[in-house]
């Protein structure tokens, strides 16, 4: 339904989907292939319909044989074809990580560029549904730490709309996350909403007081904390990462400039994780702007447990971030 | 391998024996059906995959095995974990996710361990134990120690890398590892014919110079049977087996699955073969057992599931000051 400012009501799910249709749509070389993408429907109904609409041809079932199918996937992309893989979830993207970082990632070096791969692998990943320590994974780091890779992180319901059709355009490997806590999420995008630029960190909301660095599930988290400060007077500045990997430094820069502080929230462990990454270019770079040490809410250093209660107090929430900013502007003590 | 262990008697059927085997069959159903009632209570909360159906692999293999063997087993455990004689109360807190389950709350429905039963877990990587049990297998055989290992897996995992590396590993060190695959024909939403380009999963066997065996999963004595016969030749050889257990699971592949993959007309042909209805009548046909039998033995296993449940809802939660505990090993283990 369009209403007067010419947005539309979508869920996440819908408009990963909706990018899905458009790719399929758009170029006959791209086919999705995954497990339970099509009969069953996607395991989150992400790919619902899809296989009616396009056929098995384009809408492939495999076996669990993820080293097979990843692999396939880079060879067919190599043998000319636009592949979309999807991994169901990060959590078994281990199995197929020999080919992802061996492969995927080192075909154009050590061809000496005359081989590129054009794949896109698709995974769904994040916490918050007492999956417990197999299937709660937050593995954006493990994939930003490789170069040959371009890393996507989809947190808002433009970037599920579409960021993949912006990753088609690369002639490199792109791995892009989908969080599965955010599937039935609700949010406006424009109408005509499409590809969206795949290359730069986004300022979701300005500010002047901190700048609140986050990327997937932290982004909304991030804007309800900048949104429950604006009361107490603090104007925070909420930047999402998207690409992991490269690094759009400068936009961080830019707001780190202005603000003068950043506090960084990440699901990931907190050791050697993406905020220690962008602390570290910050701490390298721009020092002297820093007002306050930067601070980061990560994800506590422990495997995932299933209890509600312990799942939630190892990842930072809302209410972490709202004091943490709190203390780094040291409101406590006005 | 010298062979020290007596060779367990073929299966005969005594009233005894069938009212074990028929107990523990409608113990894990209800239990099952009772978790599922939980769940939609928001009592149990993540991925909740059940066994109905399936219930006559679980119960037959376990009476081939000793408390000494190793069992490791999937994400779709609870049939297994009850017929290795895990208390249904410690396995009911574990799926609250209470202090008092079998795995201290950490591991959830998915996770369940037992290191007293010799119970692995509990994997919910497809396939991600099959390697470990090999290990285990391993490493019984080289303190010399007569046990073996038994590693339950579907039909999905047979597709995995890990299945293949793990049969190789299993003949050419003949290790003593009884590799049970629960054929029920899906793998979450994909049907075998679909996954396997050869469905007759047990010909894998002989790829690896491994012998195999398939079964009719629906009937407990056959499986048991199997087993028996199974487990003498591991213990007689020394050398691996792999034994096919054809099923059928009943419900959604978790409970998040529409099953929009099969037909329900399939579903209900394979209800007909239900393996607890079926030993009843061969019970009953044997006059082993009595309709009055049954409805007490119904009765028991409402009481024992409501104890479960009652000893879970007395749980208690851990303290959040131990979220990091259990990382390393060590005095605060
Ligand atoms: C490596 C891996 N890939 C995918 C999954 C998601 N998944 C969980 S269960 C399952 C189906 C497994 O089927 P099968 O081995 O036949 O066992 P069943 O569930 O039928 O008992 C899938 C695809 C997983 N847990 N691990
Ligand atoms: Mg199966």
């Amino acid at each position: 339904m369009i209403d007067e400012n010419n947005t539309i009501k979508i869920t996440y799910r819908e408009a990963l989907k909706l990018a899905l249709r458009d790719a399929l749509q758009k170029d006959e070389k791209v086919f999705l292939m995954g497990e339970d993408v099509g009969r069953y429907g996607g395991a989150f109904a992400v790919s619902k319909g899809l296989l009616q609409e396009f056929g098995h041809e384009r809408i492939m079932d495999v076996p669990l044989s993820e080293t097979g199918f990843v692999g396939a996937g880079i060879g067919a992309a190599l043998g000319g074809m636009h592949p979309i893989v999807e991994v169901m979830t990060v959590n078994f993207s281990l199995l197929a990580m020999d080919q992802i970082v061996n492969n995927a990632a080192t075909l154009l070096h050590m061809s000496g560029g005359q081989l590129n791969v054009p794949v896109i692998i698709r995974m769904s990943c994040g916490t918050g549904k007492q999956l417990a320590a197999q299937h709660s994974h937050s593995w954006e780091p493990l994939f930003a730490h490789i170069p040959g890779l371009k890393v996507l992180s989809v947190g808002t319901h433009e970037d599920a709309r579409g960021m993949l059709l912006m990753a088609l355009q690369s002639a490199d490997p792109v791995i892009i996350f989908e969080y599965t806590a955010m599937l039935n999420m609700e949010g406006e995008i424009p109408a005509n909403a499409g590809i969206v630029n795949s290359t730069n960190a986004t300022v979701r909301k300005e500010g002047k007081d901190i700048s609140i660095i986050t990327y997937g599930a932290g982004v909304y988290k991030a804007l309800d904390a900048a949104k429950e400060l604006i009361p107490l007077g603090i104007d925070a500045e909420v930047v999402d990462l998207r690409v992991l990997r490269p690094l759009d430094t400068e936009t961080i820069f830019t707001s780190v400039r202005k603000t003068h502080r950043a506090l960084l929230v990440e699901e990931a462990w907190g050791s050697v994780n993406v905020a220690a990454e962008v602390s570290a270019c910050i701490m390298e770079n721009i020092f002297y702007e820093l007002d306050a040490p930067v601070q980061r809410l990560c994800g506590a250093e422990v495997p995932m447990p299933y209890p509600k209660h312990l799942e939630d107090a190892s990842l930072p929430q809302k209410e972490d971030i709202v004091s943490m900013v709190k203390r780094m502007l040291q409101h406590d003590r006005v | 391998m010298e062979n020290t262990i007596a060779i367990q008697a073929a299966t005969t059927i005594d009233r005894a024996h069938g009212s074990e085997l028929l107990y523990q069959m409608m113990m894990i159903r209800r239990f099952e059906e009772k978790a599922a009632e939980l769940y939609t209570k928001m009592k149990i909360r993540g991925f909740l995959h059940l066994y109905v159906g399936e219930e006559a692999v679980a119960v037959g293999i376990m009476q081939a095995l000793t408390p000494e063997d190793n069992i490791l087993s999937t994400y779709r455990e609870h049939g297994h974990a009850l017929a290795r004689g895990i208390d249904a109360g410690k396995i009911m807190a574990e799926m609250y996710g209470k202090m008092e389950g079998c795995s201290r709350g950490r591991g959830g429905s998915m996770h369940l361990f037992d290191v007293e039963k010799r119970f692995y877990g509990g994997n919910a990587i497809v396939a991600g134990h099959l390697p470990i049990a090999v290990g285990m297998a391993l490493a019984c055989k080289k303190q010399k120690i007569n046990n073996i290992t038994c590693c339950f897996f579907g039909d999905g995992a047979v597709a995995e890398g890990a299945f293949h590396e793990t049969m190789n590993l299993a003949a050419l060190w003949s290790v003593p590892l009884l590799m049970v695959c629960e054929n029920n024909l899906y793998a979450m939403g994909t049907a075998i014919r679909y996954s396997h380009a050869v469905q007759e999963l047990e010909k894998k066997g002989a790829a690896y110079g491994i012998e195999f065996a398939a079964v009719n999963g629906m009937d407990v004595l056959q499986v048991e049977k199997a087993a028996r016969e199974a487990v003498e030749k591991i213990h007689r050889t020394g050398r691996p087996f792999f034994l096919v257990c054809n099923t059928y699971r009943f419900r959604a592949h978790s409970m998040f699955d529409a099953e929009l993959y099969r037909e329900k007309s399939e579903v209900d042909e394979w209800k007909k073969k239900d393996p607890i209805p079926a030993l009843q009548k061969q019970l009953l046909g044997l006059q082993l057992t009595t309709d009055d039998d049954i409805k007490q033995m119904e009765k028991k296993v409402d009481q024992e599931v409501q104890k479960a449940v009652d000893f879970a809802e007395a749980g208690t939660w851990e303290p959040v000051s131990a979220l990091t505990k259990f990382v390393y090993s060590g005095p605060n283990k």
